[in-house]
């Protein structure tokens, strides 16, 4: 049988929905048969590759790394998941959306010596003025809500992707927090 | 010509980072440089917000250790209202905050590292991951996955889930632990200390394989900051704060935690979103009285697990005592150990540790007393939380006006006050398998390797404002970026 390439992504996240995926504990022994985790932040593949089949992403979009990546993830994905409230709406990221920016980074870093970081070169990314859900830099194909989604819903969720079916979720399933 | 060789991202650690490495003419390392690319300002947007709410918004700074930031954040509004929570209150809290170390440690050696360690430094990077492990080594996989969900088990246990639970509250603890969840408990414990004890002998087993990287990663001198009993035996939940220095000196034998900001200083650099915590009586010394943050660099200390072992007199419990002493062994006596590579022998100990302490806490009868929660108003303006994550000392303080109302944030991770001591190991490790230039990819995940001893948990550390992916860029001494390596 072939395996179903898989990916899973962190953009701007606590990474809370991925230690819920982690949770399917030895649901993951089963998985290990069907999946190919072609990337993930718990693997080392450093560039998101083509030809993905499913991708799950965590977190909201924050700065220009994130949106590079997600723009990366659908160009090569057959379907996106958008996975946890911060991909679906933001969620605690966006908090940050009634403050501007610079004002932000100047409060945060203003006490202590020396230069404080700004983004925008090759190595810090720029933050975008304000943090956006998944589906408004990207279209999504699928959304998984809650902060985190627990192992009921992942598991739900997984198994009809795996099987290349639509994702319903039942109404109980949809909530947020 | 030099150049500047970018690791992005870092791979297998908690968050987004990448790595530069700037090499001279010759093609030496000439220095190395760790950067935090996330930011994400929970500091500042949660001014103006209820304290009471702060548990529940920190805790989403980070879903590895979320229980961590509920303890801060809870100790933090306890100090507000000025009670002293019901004794069992504090006891749940303890053994929450230990199922954590469990579960965050298990994840930090089984899931993020064994892959290193089993599978090998150089080994294929499409399959050094746990479901390369899960691959080739079922049984150690399996072994894993069935301690971390110990763990995350009783934190679901006490809290209702496993990730973010709305449990700890200024004054004490929501639901008490049911007689039914203190029995299966009771039942899950053998097993997860059998696998530890596997776990441990799996280590030891590996041991004549990374002589050469026990020796050179992360292995310098510095200070090192922790928790202690009054008595100065290890902690994770409340007690002083001790330093010690490399030579086994105790600098503060017991500070209280409220005074937290008098010796710990935190400086800014241009190039990361991760803030660099320092000691500040050393930096003054090193400054010859001037100021402290010109020669913040030396005051360098490390937190977590290694710094925990190395700063408290005993561990206090039968196994995690017995092995404590092995450990201590690997440094002359009386001094501290200064290789982060010994960091996942100490995160083992810390799980022997936990599930010892688990037990013991579970025997007491009053743990199902339900009598969990003081009540009160703000009675102070100021408070300050402080425990141990599993990767280092972690403080919370807080300003409030008379209506509990946050007018100021003050944060301090875990992660945060290892970035000189990261930034250190990184430069270590690439100056010793870098030469003339050359890199391989086996070479970048070494280096990569250096980082995750320390376990960074980075979207807890760049609660400031962001998020780290670990990339490597190489830099000309004109600081012209040449390469970019990418791992694939
Ligand atoms: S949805 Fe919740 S658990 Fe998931 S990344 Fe966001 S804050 Fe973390």
């Amino acid at each position: 049988m072939n395996k179903i390439k898989f990916a899973t992504a962190w953009l701007g996240g606590c990474s809370g929905c991925h230690m819920s995926f982690l949770d399917l504990d030895e649901k993951l022994l089963e998985l290990a048969n069907k999946i190919e985790l072609v990337y993930s932040p718990i693997a080392d593949v450093k560039e998101f590759p083509e030809g993905v089949d499913v991708t799950l992403v965590e977190g909201a979009v924050a700065n220009l790394d994130n949106l590079h990546l997600a723009q990366q993830i659908r160009a090569r994905s057959r379907r996106v998941v958008s996975f946890g409230d911060c991909a679906v709406t933001g969620n605690v990221p966006s908090l940050r959306n009634t403050l501007g920016v610079d004002d932000l980074l100047t409060a945060v870093y203003q006490e202590g010596p020396g230069r404080h970081p700004v983004g925008g070169g090759e190595i810090l990314p720029r933050l975008l003025p304000k943090v956006l859900p998944l589906h408004q830099v990207i279209q999504v194909d699928a959304f998984l809500p809650g902060c985190p989604p627990d192992t009921e819903r992942i598991w739900a969720a997984v198994s009809a992707l795996l099987a290349d079916e639509p994702l319903l979720l039942e109404p109980a399933r949809r909530t947020f927090g | 010509m030099s150049k500047t060789i970018v690791i992005d991202p870092v791979t297998r650690i908690e968050g987004h980072a990448k790595i530069t490495l700037h090499l001279d003419d010759q093609g030496q390392v000439e220095d190395a440089r760790f950067h935090v690319t996330e930011f994400r300002g929970f500091e500042k947007f949660c001014e103006g917000r209820s304290f009471w709410e702060m548990p529940g918004i920190t805790a989403r700074i980070c879903g590895i250790c979320p229980v961590s930031h509920l303890m801060a954040s809870a100790k933090a509004g306890d100090a507000i209202l000025g009670v002293a929570i019901p004794p069992t209150a504090a006891r749940l809290r303890r053994l929450m905050n230990w199922a954590q170390l469990v579960q965050s440690h298990a994840l930090s050696f089984f899931h993020l590292s064994a892959p290193d360690l089993l599978l090998g430094m150089e080994s294929d990077p499409a399959k050094r991951n746990l479901m390369g492990l899960i691959d080739r080594y079922p049984d150690v996989a399996r072994n894993g996955i069935r301690l971390r969900s110990f763990g995350q088990k009783v934190i679901e246990m006490l809290g209702g889930r496993s990730v973010h639970p709305a449990w700890t509250v200024p004054g004490g603890v929501r639901d008490p632990l049911s007689q039914e969840s203190r029995s299966q408990i009771q039942q899950m414990l053998p097993e997860a200390l059998a696998i530890t004890e596997q776990a441990l002998d799996l280590l030891r087993s590996t041991a004549d394989t990374y002589r050469d990287e026990e020796a050179l990663y992360g292995n310098f001198p510095s200070l090192y900051l922790g928790l202690v009993t009054p008595e100065g035996g290890l902690e994770h939940y409340d007690g002083l704060l001790r330093v010690v220095d490399s030579d086994g000196t105790v600098l503060e034998p017991g500070l209280p935690l409220p005074r937290y900001r008098e010796i710990i200083g935190e400086a800014v650099e241009p190039w990361s979103y991760l803030k660099f915590p320092f000691y500040r009586p050393a930096a003054t010394r090193a400054a010859h009285g001037g100021a402290a943050e010109t020669q913040y660099a030396a005051g360098m200390y490390r937190v977590g697990p290694l710094a925990r072992l190395n700063v408290c007199d005993f561990a206090g419990t039968p196994r995690a005592e017995a092995e404590l002493r092995d450990f201590r062994r690997l440094a002359p006596r009386g001094r501290p150990v200064s290789n982060s590579f010994h960091s996942h022998y100490a995160r083992l100990i810390e799980i022997l540790y936990s599930l010892e302490r688990i037990a013991e806490t579970l025997d007491d009868p009053a743990i199902t007393d339900p009598r969990i929660r003081a009540h009160a108003e703000v009675n102070h303006l100021v408070g300050v939380g402080v425990s141990e994550a599993p990767r280092g000392t972690l403080f919370h303080e807080y300003q409030v006006d008379s209506n509990g109302i946050l007018q100021r944030v003050n944060l301090i991770i875990a992660t945060g006050q290892n970035n000189l001591a990261m930034n250190r190991t990184v430069k270590q490790i690439a100056q010793h398998h870098i030469q003339g230039g050359k890199v391989t990819e086996g070479i970048l995940n070494r280096i990569e390797h250096g980082i995750r001893l320390y376990d960074p948990c980075l979207s807890c550390s760049t609660h400031a404002v962001g998020q780290m992916p670990l990339q490597v860029e190489i830099f000309d001494s004109a600081g012209r970026l040449v390469d970019r390596m990418a791992r694939n």
